[in-house]
């Protein structure tokens, strides 16, 4: 079949815009997802009471992965860019210098919202230890790096499988700036849309923060229902599964009608799944009303209204007409830049988006529309 | 307007299937007696419940159509001129822990079609269900049925114990393609495992949403283990999976494999290019756009018009009335979705026409 024009308006392209731009004409970009690591798990540790500390000196850190770290070996050491590696020996991720030389001061970036992975008490089988981990990954983030560095915004790591406590945890820095964001993982030990989740987002709503929901995570299942994929390949490509099964349960269970001032950023898979899967709800909500009763409105609607998507790693078909509809069917006010700094497959804001992207979209998705989610000073 | 129909092969109907207890008069005297003695009288599935909205149109379900040959062939086949029917049974055989048992009523399941359905109507043809638990039983069942030149494919489900590339099953694709059979992939589940990587989901609706996540673990797994490499003329054919959901995936998967594909270096090309040329999918349900001049772009994402099998889902609710196919698609792509691609990807259709 034949293609005319992609149903985006035809505006001016960003073409020749690029890192070295001039300082005063650059974009305030605002990214959704950039990975801070301590250079040892030492840092993290210093901000653990004593009586954890002495636990994870003693039995690590036992996740939901049956091992101590991802299933997948990634395809380069920490799935790092190898040029992110500092001279100091520590994590890439972890030299604030190397951050704002590599990235913050060579993109022009105007804030990164932070999501710290690894050992952060997401997914850890003790529940306690999970709350004293996320308590001193948020104390961490706060002082290593946005007190030093105000262009990068902490995020409130939750314990997301111990309510009670994840509560807590945003009720106590609920009033600090530092913070623009709760983050969770999306492979949880319900979909995410259960009420077991409720609280969280209740507080999350009160206090006008974003969720974010990054990929990755282990809710003590397999991976996917079809059991476990042996490639990282397929484990990657597959990250966007498991943003659907959260969009789908956070819609369906009627979260959104619960908490109609929520905000939801989904991170890491990628976006161009979400048109499908809003035209798939739609459809099962239209035949099977009867069992949802508590939905006001078509699923696709409150994705409209709720959800948002980052845009790495950016889909790239090879007709480019193809991301430029789906990006217009699922909105371009949805859609918020993300590069994944310091980790291998990072998006460069100005070269990871296709030629012949209109410049205002463009510059919706890299600054405007992250403006509009997230917490910021 | 019942003739632009005419020849069109449906590639996906669903008979009703009888209690356990009938099935086993097809079964031998040691199982007779085990589904008599151990009270194997009730094996449903949650897959698709019985008086759920879905699972069958009101009409169809007033007239009991699914349960009956004559009737069913009258509704479709008849009504519309359709050349052929593909009958795929959706007997919980996957959801047994004991390969026995399973291998048991899959063997029965697919004796039942053949002297039910089959017997009933020549333009009925079957799939054949696999006991997927043991790939040893479900060689032998494929090759109990090979001479049975009115089965077409072998079926599997979307989520099963572990993804379908994984060279266990090999022997399984290797004697599929050895007779002509294409591998069937029907939404379902074992439910071996939580239906998700993060668990149960609530609601059936959801639950339905989430079977084409299986889609994307069983293309991505038999793309990614090679399947294709090593059984080249094999056709994959992924049946009710929604069919939009699948340009997102490939861009995703084909990204990850150009960044990581020195892990599994015997995949050559473009994970796209095993699509065009092995993987097919039925057509109902399509999750499109709601607007209909949106939808050629959608199939456009396909980048191919030989990947689409006409189908009704009959008796599932997917459509009204005699709205088989998403509008706006063109008349010459309209034929080959109703008679050339299924032709082309059901070699055994062709020789016993």
């Amino acid at each position: 079949m034949m293609l005319d024009a992609p149903l985006a308006p035809e505006l001016e392209t960003d073409a020749g815009r690029g890192p070295t731009a001039d300082a005063a004409t650059r974009l305030k970009i605002i990214d959704g997802d950039v990975h801070p690591a301590p250079r040892s798990l030492a840092d993290v540790k210093a901000y653990l009471p004593a009586r954890w500390r002495e636990h994870l000196d003693e039995y690590g850190s036992r996740r939901k992965l049956g091992m101590g770290y991802e299933p997948y070996p990634k395809s380069a050491p920490r799935a790092c860019r190898r040029d992110a590696w500092p001279e100091d020996g520590g994590n890439p991720g972890s030299d604030l210098d190397l951050i704002r030389a590599q990235y913050l001061d060579a993109y022009g970036i105007e804030y990164g919202i932070l999501g710290p992975l690894g050992v952060t008490g997401q997914s850890e089988l003790n529940g306690e230890f999970s709350a004293a981990l996320a308590t001193a990954t948020n104390d961490w983030q706060r002082e290593h790096f946005t007190r030093p560095e105000p262009r990068l915004r902490s995020a409130i790591v939750v314990p997301s499988e111990h309510a009670e406590a994840a509560v807590a945890e945003i009720e106590a820095r609920a009033d600090d700036p530092a913070y623009a964001q709760v983050f969770m993982l999306t492979r949880t030990a319900e979909p995410l849309g259960n009420r077991r989740y409720w609280p969280i987002y209740a507080a999350a709503e009160r206090h006008g923060l974003p969720v974010g929901m990054h990929v990755f995570g282990s809710g003590g299942h397999a991976y996917t229902g079809a059991g476990w994929p042996s490639y990282y390949v397929e484990e990657g490509a597959g990250h966007s599964t498991s943003c659907q099964t959260a969009v789908t349960s956070l819609v369906i269970e009627g979260v959104f009608e619960r908490f109609p001032r929520l905000k939801v950023v989904m991170i890491e898979g990628g976006f161009a799944w979400l048109a499908p899967l809003a035209w798939r709800l739609d459809k099962l909500f239209e035949r099977m009303r009867s069992e949802v009763p508590h939905l006001k409105k078509k699923p696709s609607e409150y994705i409209r209204q709720h959800i948002w998507v980052t845009t790495q790693p950016m889909e790239e078909p090879d007709d480019r007409r193809h991301l430029f509809d789906t990006m217009e069917w699922i909105g371009w006010d949805r859609l918020l830049f993300a590069s994944d700094y310091p980790h291998w497959d990072f998006d460069d804001p100005f070269r990871a988006f296709p030629a012949g992207l209109p410049k205002e979209r463009h510059r919706q998705i890299l600054t405007g529309n992250g403006r509009a989610v997230y917490r910021l000073p | 307007m019942s003739d632009t129909w005419t020849g069109a092969i449906d590639c996906d109907m669903h008979p009703r299937l009888p209690s356990p207890r009938a099935l086993s008069q097809f079964m031998d005297a040691h199982w007779r007696e085990t589904v008599e003695v151990r009270g194997i009288d009730y094996w449903e599935s949650i897959a698709y419940p019985a008086n759920a909205p879905l699972t069958v149109r009101p009409d169809w379900r007033e007239s009991g159509a699914d349960a009956d040959p004559v009737a069913a062939a009258r509704e479709t086949l008849d009504r519309f001129g359709f050349a052929h029917a593909i009958c795929n049974c959706l007997f919980p055989v996957q959801a047994f822990r004991d390969e026995n048992l399973a291998a048991a009523f899959a063997r029965a399941t697919n004796d039942w079609l053949a002297a039910t359905w089959l017997d009933q109507d020549p333009r009925f043809k079957g799939s054949v269900v696999l006991p997927l638990q043991s790939p040893e039983k479900a060689v032998e069942e494929i090759e109990r049925r090979a001479r049975d030149r009115r089965f077409v494919q072998v079926l599997t489900l979307a989520m099963g114990e572990h993804p379908l590339g994984k060279s266990m099953y090999w022997p399984v694709w290797a004697a599929a393609e050895r007779h002509g059979f294409a591998i069937g992939i029907h939404a379902g589940s074992s439910y071996h495992h939580a239906l998700t990587g993060s668990g149960w989901p609530t609601y059936y609706l959801e639950d339905y949403a989430a079977q084409a996540l299986g889609f994307h673990t069983q293309l991505g797994s038999l793309i990614c283990e090679g399947v294709f490499v090593k059984y080249p003329k094999l056709k994959a054919v992924l049946i009710e999976s929604g069919v939009t959901w699948l340009p997102p995936y490939l861009w995703r998967l084909g990204k990850f494999w150009r960044g990581v594909r020195n892990e599994v270096p015997w995949i050559d090309r473009e994970p796209y290019e095993f699509v065009r040329d092995n993987v097919r999918l039925t057509l109902q349900p399509f999750d499109g756009p709601p607007a209909a001049e949106h939808i050629g772009r959608v199939l456009d994402q396909l980048r191919c018009d030989d990947m689409l099998l006409f189908s009704t889902d009959f008796p599932h609710w997917q459509f009204d009335g005699d709205d088989m196919l998403p509008p706006g698609i063109p008349a010459g792509l309209r034929r080959k979705i109703l008679i050339d691609n299924p032709l082309a990807t059901y070699p055994r259709l062709g020789r016993h026409p």
